[in-house]
């Protein structure tokens, strides 16, 4: 196995483990996919909305800010005793702890993404099972570009005064590409659209991915410089 | 045997944070078996040059070599000959100490990490709280687990920052041991403190910082009496 590969998955086995000792941020992200949902379901007027025209939305709306709760920690665990020091010291390379990080936030919102589908279906009564392989096709490729900028940009927010708030504010921006696409992919799903009306968006999210990884891999060590 | 000795030279080494010159160009060699010991009060840049020579940091001028090659952050091999031991443990509080030290095992590619966390630990005297989470252990012993840390995979150089820090005795004594070891095991040491006592009986070497410079750099001769006075002089104005 390249040693790149190597430390890469060292380093997310830990930030797994330190998660699955602590639960905090997969029990947050929990408690607010469920209450989003919730919220949504309850505030709709399903006389004048239906739930096929909001619900690709709201799944969206809910995967992001669920999985933001997650990115958050992903550095901010590091600033415990200085620990990214550890890591600097140690000899993996800097993009190895870039893709350890992105490894772990991957399972991290995958899990998420997991138990908000169901809970999706349940309260919004849309056909997913038809669908379900394609859609779990669309949630991968967007988790992928998410998990991407988004592990990046906590690398960058993590050394800022607020970091808790920067991260959001700094990654919005980047997500209106690959959110957008997957939001159309999945209406289109819905409503039972053929493939070729997919295809572009499809695309739109395969090139997000290939560009925000390469980026990041390229930026990313000079993120963590002083 | 693995060789386990290099010379650590630096060479008008400069760093700034904004407009702050932490570092003014300092130049140093220190010879496997010596222990350099750099006095300077607080602000005098002495944190900043560790982490530049442990590769963590980036300089603005100069150059840091080990056993004549360049120290460049890129190169893993580089980073695996150099131990530190800071102020924070650099330990996961959530994971155990076994876990810790397995961790920083794994990541620097020791062949048995379970068994050369277990051998650390021991070195230590923390074999009996191998299982505790680092984040419940005294102030002593997390810096017991950082020296461990840092002391894992037998590193060339070991660089010190303020390691008498809020240690008991027993702790203290523990760490003149250990260092008293790489000192006869021919490692380079260089250790940064404003405990001229502590850092006086370890030294082979002496170094007075003060506002980035060296102010005195020198084999250490003389009483202790001489070094008070010369810091005394040296950090009035500081």
């Amino acid at each position: 196995m390249p040693s790149a590969v190597r430390g890469a998955l060292i380093i997310a086995s830990k930030d797994l483990l330190l998660e699955f000792r602590s639960r905090t941020a997969f029990l947050s992200s929990l408690a607010f996919t469920a209450l989003v949902l919730a919220i949504f379901n309850f505030a709709r007027d399903p006389t004048v909305t239906s739930a096929a025209d909001l619900a690709p939305g709201i799944l969206w709306i809910t995967f992001c800010f669920a999985g933001l709760l997650g990115l958050n920690r992903a550095f901010a665990l590091e600033r415990e005793n200085r620990t990214l020091e550890g890591l600097l010291l140690s000899p993996v390379s800097r993009s190895s702890i870039y893709l350890g990080k992105a490894f772990a936030n991957l399972v991290f919102v995958g899990l998420v993404e997991a138990v908000a589908l169901p809970l999706f279906a349940l309260f919004f009564a849309v056909p997913v099972t038809p669908v379900l392989g394609p859609l779990l096709g669309v949630m991968a490729l967007a988790t992928v570009g998410f998990v991407a900028v988004g592990t990046l940009l906590s690398a960058i927010a993590v050394s800022t005064r607020f970091a808790e708030l920067m991260l959001p504010v700094l990654m919005l921006p980047f997500l209106v590409p690959p959110i957008t696409s997957a939001v159309q992919v999945t209406s289109r799903l819905f409503a039972g659209r053929p493939f070729s009306e997919l295809a572009p968006w499809l695309k739109l999210l395969g090139g997000y991915d290939i560009v925000v990884v390469v980026t990041a891999l390229l930026i990313f060590e000079f993120t963590l410089d002083e | 045997m693995t060789d386990t000795t290099a010379d650590l030279k630096v060479e008008d080494l400069a760093r700034s944070f904004g407009h702050v010159r932490a570092l003014r160009g300092v130049s140093f060699t220190v010879a496997p078996g010596e222990v350099l010991a750099i006095f300077g009060p607080n602000g005098a840049g002495k944190t900043t040059l560790l982490r530049l020579l442990a590769g963590v940091l980036r300089a603005d001028r100069g150059s840091v070599r080990i056993a004549g090659s360049a120290l460049l952050r890129g190169d893993p091999a580089q980073r695996r000959r150099i131990g530190l031991i800071s102020h924070a443990s650099l330990c996961y509080d959530g994971l155990t100490a076994a876990e810790n030290l397995e961790f920083y095992a794994r990541l620097y590619g020791l062949a048995a990490p379970r068994e050369a966390a277990a051998r650390a630990l021991d070195s230590v005297g923390l074999a009996d709280r191998a299982s505790s989470p680092a984040g419940t252990m005294s102030r002593g012993m997390q810096q017991r687990l950082a020296i461990a840390r840092a002391l894992l995979h037998e590193p060339e150089i070991v660089l010190l920052d303020e390691p008498f820090t809020g240690l008991d005795q027993r702790a203290a004594g523990a760490l003149r041991e250990q260092l008293g070891r790489l000192r006869a095991e021919r490692r380079t040491v260089v250790i940064v403190t404003h405990n001229l006592d502590e850092g006086l009986e370890l030294a082979t070497h002496v170094a007075i910082q003060v506002a980035g410079r060296f102010v005195e750099c020198a084999p250490r001769a003389g009483d202790p009496a001489w070094y008070r006075a010369r810091y005394a002089e040296a950090t009035a104005h500081a």
